[in-house]
């Protein structure tokens, strides 16, 4: 047990002074939030602010993702998690943002479930669950944060998919684009990137949207 | 030289560089035809019309298959990193792809070392890094929609999915989200923000709105976001004044909605094939209408390149 922990500790004392030695600031035991001042120096401060933590209920979840992910190619890495985010666990893991569908996904299959995942510079921020609706007709559109997914009232067949910039978007709606709502894939299990996140937010939607009408 | 960089959604699609070439069935790249449906490809596809109408070089396509797990997006990343001071671009449109800042960083850097700066259009995933890097003043043209703009107005939002919700419901407040927008150095040179309105952005300002005609339709069509970048692109490369390239970029794709009588069903590819007449129509509407260009009018223009200078560079 001690030598596991120690490898540990030595993951992380060999990540902190590789950051320190390079002066970067990579959240590791510093969750502070990002400088307010338009003019603030932001190169360091954004390379921070695209990525998120990852908490683990113990730490062999932790190192069990950590070798997961990184044999799936992901760009992760094992460090100490600022202590406001330290919720029973003194590992983290950092990993891109942006990749939060695909890494949540990859863990699951391997039946491990992060307790928390947090944007490491940005701690009040959480994905928007916020949907509005756009109504033509014979059809409604349902738009969350900068994905729409748009559908036929009474046959309930997806007949556009618009928005978003990640690579997976113009694939998901070339997926989901022609079936019936409850028959289309969901975005989380097809998409790896926060757009397809705010695509199945607005997916959801239009399926609660659907039921009601049911009922 | 015309350069556009952005994945496509197959997967193990090798990297492709060449010219994108009109076919019946699509876009030829590098003896592989893509559909034109949307993305990258609608984009690209939008470009090689409107260079065709115009007599134009046809645009160097750089792009590569990736379904959201990177593998296509590193390798335009790297490319483009590698190969900009051969290709010395005057234009580069930069698209779909998978945000990643250190590659992005270093795609800067590489752009930085040229001998004359190219102009700078980006769309998508692309604007998304370029905001994520702090590069977002280094750019000339941004092209995001009003969810989008929501994000370059947060400056705490990494994504737009972690917008706040009290900046994204200023959805009606174009205004105030311009200005925030640019007040956090997160906007490009010129804002484009498509809509029910179509808003051109300057210093924080709006100068110029668009909102005729009217086709709803349009916001749910995918790909119709991307044409418009095609057609600014295009129209850059032409060395059309920047502000009035905007103008035209919107008009011209709310004609070809008109044009295409669409449905919120309909898909962009019925839009695309009015976008030559719908130019003409922009173009009449410019005159007629008697807007002031402003002088924003790219430096960059080698009238002399010609399409064999320039097939002979991308080989």
């Amino acid at each position: 047990m001690k030598g596991f922990l120690n490898k540990i500790f030595d993951k992380v004392d060999s990540c902190v002074r590789k950051n320190n030695s390079v002066g970067e600031n990579d959240g590791a035991g510093n969750g502070q939030e990002a400088s307010d001042g338009p003019g603030a120096d932001k190169s360091n401060l954004q390379q921070q602010a695209a990525r998120g933590l990852l908490i683990f209920s113990n730490t062999t979840e932790v190192i069990r993702a950590e070798e997961i992910l990184k044999s799936t190619g992901y760009q992760i890495r094992v460090v100490s998690p600022p202590a406001q985010y330290r919720t029973g666990c003194d590992l983290a893991i950092d990993f891109p943002l942006v990749e939060q569908v695909g890494i949540i996904r990859c863990l699951k299959e391997e039946k491990i479930v992060p307790i928390d995942v947090l944007p490491l510079s940005a701690e009040r921020l959480e994905p928007l669950r916020l949907c509005r609706i756009t109504d033509f007709g014979d059809y409604l559109m349902v738009k969350a944060a900068n994905m729409k997914i748009t559908f036929h009232k009474l046959t309930w067949k997806i007949v556009n998919i618009s928005g978003g910039g990640c690579p997976d978007v113009p694939y998901l709606a070339a997926e989901m684009i022609g079936k019936r709502l409850p028959e289309a894939p969901h975005p989380k299990k097809l998409g790896y990137t926060l757009c397809a996140y705010s695509l199945s937010v607005a997916y959801e939607e239009a399926l609660r949207i659907m039921e009601e009408q049911r009922c | 030289m015309l350069i556009l960089a952005g994945t496509i959604p197959v997967q193990g699609l090798p990297l492709l560089a060449g010219s994108g070439n009109l076919t019946p069935d699509g876009l030829l790249i590098d003896g592989h035809l893509l559909d034109q449906n949307r993305g990258t490809a609608a984009m690209m596809t939008t470009v090689a019309v409107v260079c065709k109408k115009y007599g134009l070089p046809a645009p160097l396509c750089v792009t590569a298959g990736d379904t959201g797990k990177r593998d296509g997006s590193s390798k335009v990343y790297a490319y483009l990193t590698e190969r900009l001071s051969e290709l010395n671009p005057q234009v580069i449109a930069f698209h779909y792809i998978m945000p990643d800042i250190r590659k992005n960083n270093q795609l800067v850097k590489a752009i930085k070392q040229l001998k004359r700066k190219p102009l700078l259009i980006a769309d998508a995933g692309s604007m998304y890094v370029a905001k994520a890097g702090g590069h977002a003043p280094y750019y000339d043209i941004f092209t995001p929609d009003m969810g989008e703009l929501a994000f370059l107005a947060d400056e705490k939002a990494d994504h737009p999915a972690y917008t706040r919700g009290f900046i994204w419901h200023m959805n009606g407040e174009a205004s105030e989200l311009v200005q925030r927008a640019y007040h956090w150095k997160n906007a490009a040179d010129i804002l484009f923000v498509k809509g029910t309105t179509d808003y051109i952005c300057r210093g924080g300002q709006i100068l110029k709105s668009i909102s005729e005609p009217s086709i709803p339709e349009l916001e749910a069509i995918g790909g119709t976001g991307d044409t418009i970048t095609g057609i600014l692109a295009a129209l850059a490369y032409r060395g059309t004044d920047l502000i009035e390239a905007c103008l035209i970029a919107a008009r011209a794709n709310r004609e070809a909605g008109r044009l295409a009588r669409p449905t919120p069903a309909t898909q962009v590819k019925r839009i695309i094939e009015h976008i030559p007449q719908a130019l003409t129509l922009a173009e009449k509407w410019l005159i007629e209408s008697q807007i002031e260009p402003l002088g924003i009018i790219p430096d960059y223009i080698q009238k002399s390149t010609t399409l064999s200078e320039e097939q002979a560079t991308i080989h």
